[in-house]
């Protein structure tokens, strides 16, 4: 007889609401269960309702920690339908915006596992050196986050280059505390006893779940977006994927660490880009939006996010498809969290750096005058195989 | 000195529930606790249970699901306890509000005491907010 181990919906530990349910007999963990919800905000049928213009500005909230890369998305997506060829400096405005993003959200992620880990002093310098990141969104764009760089065919605020030595500097300071950072994770004893080993996921898991960022390089799934169907400035310079093979708690960890190097690398050489572009020259106008679909993908810090949108020549779209990375990384969990003890299934789940918000699907439709529940998520899904299978027979 | 003003008188306790929120007002409550701006100087820190708590803090948009577990987290709250909703989100919808499983905002389902706007609210606003809080 397993006991059930409820982690949340409100757990002072997540700062966003989820259920798990971990089923352990003695101190091992049997299954995992995990109920979500408590976090839908219906993003996708919200975005119907809103002009292309308000959609950045809806899409932007679909996370809050990455929100750059669900605009992106979005703006990659517009772009392809309306057949736009952004100019350079947009490109090195955007993935500037992008990379420093990805800093802040990998700094965050660090933060919260030391905490997780009962590793509280980790947890607190994380959270201090993010801060002059958080400082310099506040100088280039206005807000902390939520940005509202993004529009089609540009961004909404430029990049003086009178503002660039003061970005370069943050970087430097950055960079120092970075390698203090990588020092005390990478040779503290205690975090290689907590992490290696721990959480394991193989290469064959990653393929068969479709996990992607971090998580999937961590196990040496070579894959990312940025290089594999290449978008803004990253083309246009220099900087490598990095992967791991062992697919434990420490390589993502490793992972994580070793990119925020690549987007500083990164974000160097898009300003010194930007100080050959001419100043002011970010946007191409758009006039209309023709009928179509496109699609658009961006690496956001997890992974990659998917959009999918269709239009019909008016000014709303007329269908908006999100994937976001946490969807296809949380599954993971059955194979990362079964068969260890309770207190390091904890770092597994933070492992893939799981974003509820991104991920909440509808969980059951109900008759709104009665009140009455008419399909449950397990018969929606039924519902939606028995179609697929229906149509697979016709097509035979 | 009143019962409410005795009751508030030493460290507030929070507890943070997030609702269908988009996680900025979340993190934005935790980089409060952290060294920048660091409100456990006050003794202020985030709680387990709502039953150790003196302030509960809302963010976030409240869908049905939400709604009522913030229910009955607040009957279970300890009287008096302060409200706060955070973010644009919490005190009117926000850009959630026209969203088709929307229950709230919070001030339909359980009083508040304070809002604190702002998409996401900066630390300094949300420590500006439960510092006039205290003294209404």
């Amino acid at each position: 007889m397993s006991k059930i181990i409820p982690i949340g919906p409100y757990h002072p530990l997540q700062e966003e609401p989820e259920l798990f349910k971990l089923y352990c007999e003695g101190e091992i963990v049997k299954d995992i269960k995990w109920e979500t919800g408590y976090n839908h905000r219906g993003i996708e049928k919200l975005s119907e309702s809103k002009t292309f213009d308000q959609v950045f500005f809806l899409v932007e909230r679909v996370c809050g920690i990455c929100s750059t890369s669900h605009p992106f998305a979005f703006a990659n997506c517009m772009e392809e339908i309306a057949g736009i060829e952004i100019t350079n400096r947009t490109k090195y405005i955007r993935s500037v915006i992008g990379e420093l993003e990805r800093i802040h959200s990998h700094l965050l992620w660090l933060g919260l596992a030391g905490h997780f880990l009962g590793y509280n002093t980790v947890f607190m310098w994380v959270w201090k050196y993010r801060e002059p990141v958080l400082d310099l969104f506040e100088m280039i764009t206005g807000n902390r986050n939520s940005y509202a760089m993004f529009k089609i065919g540009g961004v909404r605020r430029d990049i003086p280059n009178d503002k660039i030595p003061a970005i370069q500097e943050v970087l430097r300071g950055l960079k120092k505390k970075l390698d203090m950072l990588v020092g005390a994770v990478m040779d503290d004893p205690v975090i290689h006893a907590r992490t290696k080993g721990v959480g394991v996921l193989t290469r064959e898991d990653v393929i068969d779940y479709a996990a992607v960022g971090p998580t999937a390089r961590a196990s040496g799934v070579d894959i990312d977006v940025r290089r594999d169907d290449p978008y803004a400035a990253y083309p246009l310079v220099s900087w490598k994927v990095i992967t791991a093979k062992e697919g434990d708690v420490f390589a993502k960890v490793e992972v994580r660490l070793l990119e925020m190097y690549e987007s500083v690398s990164i974000i160097e050489q898009c300003l010194e880009g930007l100080k050959k572009e001419k100043e002011g020259d970010i946007e191409i106008p758009v006039d209309e939006i023709p009928a179509g679909m496109g699609t658009g993908r961006a690496e956001a810090p997890r992974g990659e996010v998917f959009h999918f949108v269709m239009t019909d020549g008016s000014n709303f779209p007329v269908r908006h498809k999100i994937r976001a990375p946490s969807y296809v990384n949380i599954a993971t969990f059955k194979k990362s969290c079964i068969g260890q003890t309770i207190s390091d299934a904890t770092i597994s789940l933070a492992a893939v750096d799981p974003c509820y918000c991104c991920t909440e699907r509808m969980a059951y439709a109900y008759d709104a005058a009665t009140g009455k529940k008419l399909l449950n998520g397990s018969e929606l899904v039924r519902l939606s195989q028995a179609k697929t299978d229906e149509i697979r027979k016709k097509m035979i | 000195m009143g019962f409410k003003e005795y009751c508030f008188k030493k460290s507030l306790w929070l507890f943070h529930f997030g609702g269908a929120s988009c996680n900025n007002c979340d993190i934005e409550i935790l980089a409060c606790l952290t060294p920048r701006f660091d409100v456990e100087r006050f003794g202020m820190q985030l709680v387990g249970t709502i039953r150790h708590a003196d302030v509960l803090l809302v963010n976030g948009s409240i869908n049905q699901k939400d709604k009522v577990r913030l229910l009955e987290l607040y009957e279970q709250a300890p009287k008096p306890i302060l409200v706060v909703a955070i973010g644009a989100c919490g005190c009117t919808g926000g850009i959630f509000a026209q969203g088709n499983t929307f229950a709230g905002p919070v001030d339909k389902i359980i009083p508040v005491d304070a809002y604190i706007p702002g998409c996401p609210p900066k630390p300094e606003a949300i420590i500006a907010g439960i510092v006039k809080l205290l003294h209404k």
